[in-house]
C-alpha cells in the first residue's frame, strides 16, 4: 500500500490526518516539522507528502524546496496544507515544487478524495 | 468512509491551550521591547493552528475569533504593522477570551458571546483602523463543505497543453485525465507536434498537450478544479459544447442552510465532548517512551534467561543465576525510573503563568518588576507541580505587593527603579528545590522578633537565630495584618503556604538580609510515589523513617538523658537539650531493654522542630513504594502510609510531624516550652 508522510506542528491536525489516512489503508509516518520531515525523507521514500505551512524549525515551503531537490523525491507529489486565506502561500509553494494543495478547514472524506486523485 | 471527528477534540483542546500559553509569554517578550522574528512567528504559529484546527474539528466560533488575531498577527509578522503595547495588552486580553471560550468548549459549557462579540469588535477595530494597508474585508471563513455549483453544461472541450516544466512539481496529466473520467465520459487526443528529436529530447520535460472531450452534465468549477493545481502551469481553455446554451455568469444560487439539523447535532456533539473533559491526559516525550519500551526489551530477555536456568538447574550455574538477579534487579530499577519518568513534567508547566501574573500585577501596583526564570527543564512528578501552583502565587504575589518597593522609593534607598523576581529550579539530591527571590525590602528580623515576644512566642530570654525568626512567618497566629502591615505583610496566608507545602512532604525556609530582599527556598520531594527510607527496628516491628526527615543517627550515651519535670526526657547532645522519644512507647511495641546504651538514638527533624528517637536498630537505606494507609485500613496519628518489603512484610512510614505532635501530646510538654526548647538549642 502507498506510504504517506504527514507533516504538521499541530498535534491533533496529525492525529486527525493520520487515523483517516490509515483507515483508507494507508501506511502513515508522522514528522512534526519540517526539519524532522526532511530527515525522515532522506532515509526512506514514501509515495506522497502531505505538508503543513506554518511550521517552527523549518516551515513546508522551505521543507518543499529541500524534498525536491533530493534526487528521489523529485516528482513525489507534495501536497500541503493551507488556509485560503495564504493566496501567497500557495504561490510560494507553487514556485518550491509543490504538487497542489488541500485548503483548511478540510474533513476526512475531502482529504482522502484529494489524496485518491493524486495517488490514482 | 465515515470518520468521528469528536475523537480529536481532546487532543485539539490540549493543544490550543499550550498554544495559548505560548502566546502569552510570547506577547510578554513583546511587551519587553525585544521583537524577535521568532517570537511573532511563534505566537502566529499558535493562533493559527487554533483557527484551521477550529475549523476542522467544528468549532466556528473559534475560528471566526481567531482570523481576525491571525490578520492582525501576519501584518505585524510581515512587518506591515508596528507593534504597539496598546496592541499587545489587546493581545493578550484576547488570549485570555480565547482560553476562556476554549475551556467552555471543552467543558461543554455556554461561550460567553457577549464578551466575545464585543472583543472581537475591539481586534477588528484596530485591525481596520490603524492598518498601514488598505485593509481587506475580512473573509468568511468558508465550512468544510461542497463547493457552491454553477449551471451544468452537457459537456465541455478542454485544450490543454501542459507547460515544460508542469512534471517537476510532481504533477502527472494521467492522474487529472483520469479524474475526468470519474465526471463523464473523456475522449482524449494527444498532440505531439512539440516532441522534438530523440536525441535532443530531456526525459524530465512535457513536450506533449491534448485536446479533451468530456461529455456529461458537468460543471466548469468541476472542470477546473480538476486542473487547479496546475492553472500557472499551463495553458488551458475550456468551450462549453453546445446547446443548451446557459449563460456563464448566472450569480450562483445561495445553498439551502443546513441551519436547524446542523444546530441540533452540534448540541449532541457537546455533550459528548463533556465526559471527554474530565478525562486527565498526559503528554509524553517519545524518547521516555522508547526507553520504557527498551527496558521492558531487556527485562523480558532477563527473564527468558532466568527460566532456561530454571530448567535442569544445578549448583554449577549458580554463578549464572547470581548475574541473572543482579540483571533483574537492574532492569526493575531502570524500569522503575523510566515509569517514574512519565509522570514527570518540566516545572516551566507552573513557571509559565508568571510572567503574564507579573506584567499585570507589576502594572497594577504601579511598580517596575522584571522576572527572570532559570531551571525551568527541571522536571518534576504532575501531581506535585499541581499542588505546588498556588504556593509559589502566593509567594509571588506577596514579593510583588510586599517585597519589591515602588520606583520612587527604590531610588530613594540607592536601588535600580526596576526589582527583580527571581525563580529559579534545580535538582538536589531525591528532592527538587525551588526558590523565590525578590531584591525588595525584605524582612524586619527585630520586628518579628518583637511581636513574637509580645505573643509569647519566644521567651524573653531567648536569642533565637535569624533562621528560626524567619521561620515565625510561617506560625499560623502571625498572620494578623496589623502584626506585619508595616513591616512587609508577609505574613499573610504564609501559614497556608507552610501547610500545602508540608503535605508534599516538603519543607520551606525563608532567608532575608534586612533591605535587601527576601529568598524562599522550598524544597519537595521528586515523586509522591515513592520515597527514600531509612528501615529500623523497633521491638519486632520494622518502620521506615523518610530519608530527608534524618538529621543523624548516635549511640545513646546513658549519662546525658535527662528526666525534667513531668515525664519529658531530654538527650544532652553536644551543646543542645533534644526532647527524646521511645518509639516503642509511642507504638505500644515492646521495646528491648532500658535505655541502654546498644540503643540508637536517630535525630529527626521537621519543620525546623527536632526530636530524637530511640530505635533498636538500624536496618539498610531503600526506594519504598507508598501505599496509603487510609484506602487500605484508616489514619493513624504519626504514620504517613505503608510499604511491602522484600519478604512480604508491611512495614509502616512514620510522618515526622505528626509524630513531633503526638510527642507532644504523650509527654505533657506543652507547645511554648517545645519552641523554647527548638529555639535554645539551635542557639
Amino acid at each position: 500500500m502507498a506510504s504517506i508522510l504527514a507533516v504538521d506542528d499541530s498535534a491533533s491536525m496529525r492525529q486527525m490526518v493520520t487515523f483517516t489516512l490509515q483507515g483508507a489503508g494507508y501506511e502513515v509516518v508522522e514528522a512534526q516539522d519540517g526539519e524532522q520531515a526532511l530527515g525522515i525523507a532522506q532515509s526512506t521514500k514514501v509515495n506522497l507528502v502531505l505538508t503543513d505551512v506554518n511550521m517552527p524549525n523549518m516551515d513546508g515551503i522551505a521543507l518543499i524546496g529541500a524534498l525536491r531537490a533530493l534526487p528521489h523525491y523529485k516528482f513525489t507529489p507534495i501536497l500541503m496544507l493551507t488556509t485560503e486565506s495564504a493566496l501567497e502561500k500557495k504561490q510560494e509553494g507553487k514556485a518550491a515544487g509543490a504538487t497542489g494543495w488541500i485548503v483548511k478547514p478540510f474533513n476526512p472524506d475531502q482529504l482522502l478524495a484529494t489524496i485518491k486523485k493524486v495517488l490514482g | 468512509m465515515a470518520i468521528d471527528i469528536t475523537q480529536f477534540r481532546q487532543v485539539f483542546f490540549e493543544e490550543s491551550l499550550e498554544g495559548l500559553d505560548a502566546m502569552e509569554s510570547g506577547l510578554l517578550q513583546l511587551a519587553e521591547g525585544t521583537p524577535a522574528e521568532e517570537t511573532i512567528n511563534t505566537i502566529f504559529r499558535a493562533a493559527h493552528t487554533i483557527k484551521g484546527g477550529g475549523g476542522t474539528f467544528g468549532f466556528q466560533e473559534l475560528t471566526s475569533f481567531t482570523h481576525v488575531l491571525e490578520s492582525l498577527l501576519d501584518e505585524m509578522r510581515s512587518g506591515r504593522r508596528l507593534v504597539t503595547q496598546e496592541a499587545i495588552s489587546l493581545l493578550l486580553q484576547a488570549v485570555d477570551v480565547l482560553r476562556s471560550m476554549l475551556v467552555a468548549l471543552q467543558a461543554g459549557t455556554e461561550i460567553d458571546q457577549t464578551q466575545v462579540t464585543e472583543f472581537q469588535t475591539q481586534l477588528e477595530a484596530l485591525w481596520h483602523g490603524t492598518a498601514e494597508v488598505t485593509p481587506h474585508p475580512s473573509a468568511p471563513v468558508k465550512t468544510a463543505g461542497d463547493p457552491v455549483r454553477s449551471p451544468v453544461s452537457v459537456g465541455w472541450h478542454i485544450t490543454f497543453q501542459p507547460c515544460p516544466t508542469m512534471l517537476q512539481t510532481g504533477n502527472d496529466p494521467l492522474r487529472m485525465f483520469r479524474e475526468l473520467e470519474t465526471l463523464g465520459t473523456l475522449t482524449v487526443q494527444v498532440d505531439m507536434t512539440r516532441l522534438p528529436a530523440f536525441a535532443d529530447l530531456a526525459p524530465e520535460t512535457c513536450y506533449l498537450s491534448w485536446e479533451l472531450t468530456l461529455h456529461g452534465a458537468v460543471s466548469r468549477e468541476q472542470v477546473s478544479a480538476v486542473f487547479e493545481w496546475v492553472e500557472d502551469d499551463c495553458a488551458l481553455s475550456l468551450t462549453p459544447l453546445s446547446v443548451p446554451q446557459v449563460p456563464e455568469d448566472v450569480p450562483s444560487l445561495p445553498s439551502p442552510e443546513p441551519a436547524a439539523g446542523v444546530e441540533r447535532r452540534a448540541g449532541v456533539e457537546r455533550r459528548q465532548s463533556t465526559a471527554a473533559a474530565d478525562m486527565n491526559s498526559i503528554r509524553v516525550n517519545i524518547a521516555k517512551i522508547d526507553a520504557l519500551i527498551n527496558t521492558v526489551g531487556e527485562l523480558v530477555i532477563t527473564q527468558a534467561m532466568l527460566s532456561q536456568l530454571r530448567d535442569g538447574f544445578d549448583m554449577r550455574h549458580l554463578d549464572k543465576l547470581r548475574d541473572g538477579l543482579d540483571q533483574l534487579e537492574r532492569n526493575t530499577r531502570e524500569l522503575q525510573e523510566s515509569v517514574m519518568s512519565i509522570r514527570m513534567l518540566p516545572i516551566s508547566f507552573a513557571f509559565n503563568r508568571f510572567p503574564r501574573l507579573v506584567h499585570d500585577l507589576s502594572q497594577q501596583l504601579g511598580k517596575k518588576v522584571q522576572l527572570t526564570i532559570s531551571g525551568e527543564q527541571t522536571e518534576l512528578d504532575k501531581t506535585v507541580m499541581e499542588k505546588i501552583g498556588d504556593p509559589l502565587l502566593h509567594l509571588v504575589r506577596n514579593a510583588l505587593d510586599h517585597g519589591i518597593e515602588s520606583p520612587a522609593r527604590r531610588s530613594e534607598v540607592g536601588k535600580p527603579e526596576t526589582g527583580c523576581l527571581h525563580l529559579h529550579a534545580y535538582h538536589q539530591g531525591g528532592a527538587i528545590v525551588i526558590e523565590v527571590s525578590d531584591d525588595g525590602t525584605g524582612l524586619n528580623r527585630d520586628k518579628i522578633l518583637r511581636k513574637a515576644r509580645e505573643q509569647g512566642l519566644v521567651g524573653e530570654d531567648e536569642t533565637p537565630s535569624d533562621e528560626q525568626i524567619y521561620a515565625l512567618i510561617f506560625q499560623a497566629g502571625f498572620s494578623t495584618a496589623e502584626t506585619i502591615s508595616e513591616i512587609s505583610g508577609r505574613g499573610v496566608g504564609m501559614d497556608v503556604v507552610w501547610s500545602n507545602i508540608k503535605d508534599l512532604g516538603g519543607t520551606i525556609a525563608v532567608f532575608s538580609e534586612g533591605g535587601n530582599g527576601t529568598t524562599f527556598t522550598i524544597r519537595l520531594p521528586l515523586t509522591l510515589a515513592t520515597l527514600d527510607g531509612q528501615l529500623v527496628r523497633v521491638g519486632g516491628e520494622t518502620y521506615i523513617v523518610p530519608l530527608v526527615a534524618i538529621v543523624e543517627s548516635v549511640q545513646i550515651d546513658t549519662t546525658l538523658i535527662h528526666t525534667v519535670a513531668g515525664q519529658s526526657t531530654l538527650y544532652k547532645l553536644r551543646d543542645d537539650y533534644l526532647p527524646i522519644v521511645r518509639l516503642g512507647d509511642l507504638f505500644c511495641v515492646q521495646q528491648a531493654g532500658g535505655a541502654g546504651s546498644e540503643d540508637l538514638l536517630m535525630v529527626v527533624e521537621s519543620a525546623g522542630r527536632k526530636i530524637g528517637l530511640i530505635v533498636d536498630e538500624l536496618h539498610g537505606q531503600q526506594q519504598v513504594v507508598i501505599k496509603s494507609l487510609e484506602t487500605n485500613f484508616r489514619r493513624i496519628e504519626g504514620v504517613s502510609g505503608a510499604t511491602i518489603l522484600g519478604d512480604g512484610m508491611v512495614a509502616l512510614i512514620l510522618d515526622i510531624a505528626g509524630l513531633l505532635r503526638l510527642a507532644q501530646y504523650r509527654g505533657g510538654m506543652s507547645i511554648e516550652l517545645q519552641r523554647g526548647e527548638t529555639a535554645r538549642y539551635a542557639a
